[in-house]
């Protein structure tokens, strides 16, 4: 649905986006994260037609860039950063306006039916400048909806949101998966991009790493072990460093973080040795690396606290 | 040509709201109107009755004035010189207009999702011109015809209120006022793709003005006289310099410039 090829921008001397290259299936929800200024909103426009690429190509909901635009944005819908909506219009006003410029058979049809969707139609006759953060957010995501795209983005949808506004929209968007449409997410909430994406991009001016949550984790941390013990004595980490399918072993806060390929077939054999060995096991378990711990050593750097810093060989 | 009325209509719900725009647009017509013909009303015994000779009038007027006797010609000399104030709501409605339009969605950014839709720029940009033009140009004409009307009530005979249809007053009204509008859209569309105060881009878009202002202070110190082929002359330079000033305009209103430039 989305294919790139070397898609390049550049503003000036400053290159924004680099040489980027993916390839995104109808159906998927794909995330694309970054720090800020990594090029992500500019990647959305270029891929929304919005603005011209220096170099390169993409090819978005079957319109290559820069040929058809106008068709390419008939077939897109975009969330942008900020909702951009009128104030002084009513709320139904603002979604009639843009299904007229979506040339949207049945405007007003359209427009009833995603404000019912969306729990706004008691309040339609009224200025969309009285809503709240997340009824707005809520009114430009109809808005991007309207024309049925095949492909949505959305630039940053829940930012700004409170905790339950956040949630409405995030439950919108797996709504918009069951649906089947395929959604380009940028977002810096990355509990959020691991619970909605099929996969994610990590990326800053260009593509550091591309895959599914849970293989970015096992690419970038491997499988590792927590093993608590009575107590923790040099010769347990010891036993278990001298084990052939061990990468790494370390002694944090008490516990032993063994890193192992395939804990399934290697546990047993781990836990006899460090029997063997004197240890009393009290419990076994595998650590969950965070998604946020993969962008972190991705984008580089690791804030103090995270699993990332509680790993570290002391 | 839909998607443009779609806009227009948008345009005109939406600055309609803002009480500036909507004092503006209301109130100067009616006062660019109601001014001449009270002073018609004021001076009309002087004009009407004194002992006029078309010598007494600036040179220009002779000529104008042709078959009109002295105190015909003395009331329309008069009348005269307001012509340019029906020159000049053309030219200050859509200032405002397109500059608390255009100003008015960078500030609330609404354009990026505007730009986003299938719309051409040349359909956005025209549908913004036009909802500035449009109730510009009507309020001019509007005015007029209530300052005709207004001025033969009160004032002037009916042989200088068929002057105000002749070529000279016609061309004014209705080829120059729309070719000013055009004007003042396009330098108001200039500044306010560098600002973020539509205060501010509608005063800097007001310089469009002076030279209009120029010739009205230029008419009443007797320095000219504007007459049909002055007219004739102001339409044709005027058309030649606003498909220049659009054309500009319409490079300023591309979805690149707008997204990557305009601060």
């Amino acid at each position: 649905m989305i294919q790139t090829e070397n898609l390049t921008r550049r503003f000036g001397d400053v290159l924004a986006v680099d040489r980027l290259t993916l390839s995104v299936t109808p159906g998927e929800i794909f995330g694309f994260l970054g720090p800020n200024g990594a090029g992500k909103t500019t990647t959305i426009r270029m891929l929304a037609g919005l603005i011209a690429p220096t170099s390169g190509t993409a090819t978005v909901a079957g319109c290559r860039l820069g040929r058809d635009d106008s068709t390419l944005r008939r077939r897109i819908g975009v969330l942008t950063e900020t909702p951009g909506l009128y104030d002084g219009l009513s709320a139904e006003s603002n979604l009639a306006f843009f299904a007229q410029l979506y040339g949207v058979a049945d405007a007003a049809s359209a427009v009833g039916q995603y404000l019912r969707w969306l729990g706004l139609w008691d309040r339609r006759a009224e200025p969309a400048g009285t809503f709240s953060k997340g009824m707005r957010q809520k009114l430009a995501i109809a808005r991007a909806l309207l024309h049925e795209p095949q492909v949505l983005f959305l630039d940053e949808p829940t930012s700004g949101l409170d905790p339950e506004a956040a949630h409405l929209v995030r439950d919108f968007i797996a709504e918009l998966r069951r649906e089947g449409r395929t959604i380009f997410l940028c977002t810096h909430n990355l509990d959020e991009a691991d619970r909605l994406c099929d996969r994610i991009g990590v990326f800053r001016q260009r593509l550091l790493a591309l895959d599914s949550p849970a293989a970015l984790r096992r690419q970038l941390f491997g499988r590792t072990v927590v093993v608590h013990l009575r107590a923790l004595a040099p010769e347990h980490a010891e036993a278990a460093g001298r084990l052939p399918f061990v990468r790494e072993v370390r002694q944090v806060d008490g516990k032993l973080l063994v890193s192992l390929e395939d804990p399934e077939a290697h546990n047993p054999d781990l836990i006899r040795a460090l029997v063997g060995a004197g240890a009393d096991v009290q419990f076994v378990g595998e650590l969950r690396q965070s998604l946020e711990d993969v962008y972190l050593r991705l984008v580089g750097g690791a804030a103090p606290g995270t699993a990332a810093e509680a790993g570290r060989p002391r | 040509m839909k998607a443009v009325w779609v806009i227009v209509r948008k345009e005109w719900r939406e600055v309609f709201r803002n009480r500036m725009v909507f004092f503006t647009v209301a109130f100067l017509p009616l006062l660019f109107t109601a001014l001449p013909i009270a002073i018609l009303a004021a001076t009309r015994n002087s004009v009407s009755t004194g002992d006029f000779s078309t010598l007494d009038l600036p040179e220009g007027y002779q000529a104008l004035c042709g078959g009109l006797t002295g105190a015909a010609c003395a009331q329309y000399a008069l009348v005269s010189q307001f012509m340019i104030l029906f020159m000049m709501i053309p030219l200050i409605i859509p200032v405002t207009i397109a500059s608390y339009s255009i100003v008015g969605e960078k500030i609330t950014r609404t354009l990026e999702p505007l730009l986003a839709t299938p719309v051409s720029t040349l359909q956005l940009l025209g549908g913004k011109a036009l909802a500035a033009v449009l109730p510009a140009v009507a309020a001019a004409w509007g005015g007029f015809a209530v300052f005709a009307v207004g001025a033969r009530l009160v004032a002037i005979g009916p042989e200088v209120l068929a002057r105000l249809v002749d070529p000279l007053w016609l061309m004014a009204i209705f080829v120059l006022g729309p070719l000013l509008s055009l004007a003042s859209v396009a330098a108001a569309v200039m500044v306010s793709s560098r600002s973020t105060d539509p205060r501010a881009a509608e005063q800097v878009a007001m310089v469009v003005i002076v030279p209009l202002l120029g010739l009205f202070f230029g008419q009443i110190a007797g320095l000219f006289v504007l007459n049909a082929q002055l007219i004739a002359w102001m339409a044709g330079v005027l058309a030649v310099v606003d498909v220049g000033l659009m054309a500009f305009a319409v490079s300023l209103f591309q979805r690149e410039t707008i997204l990557t430039r305009w601060r």
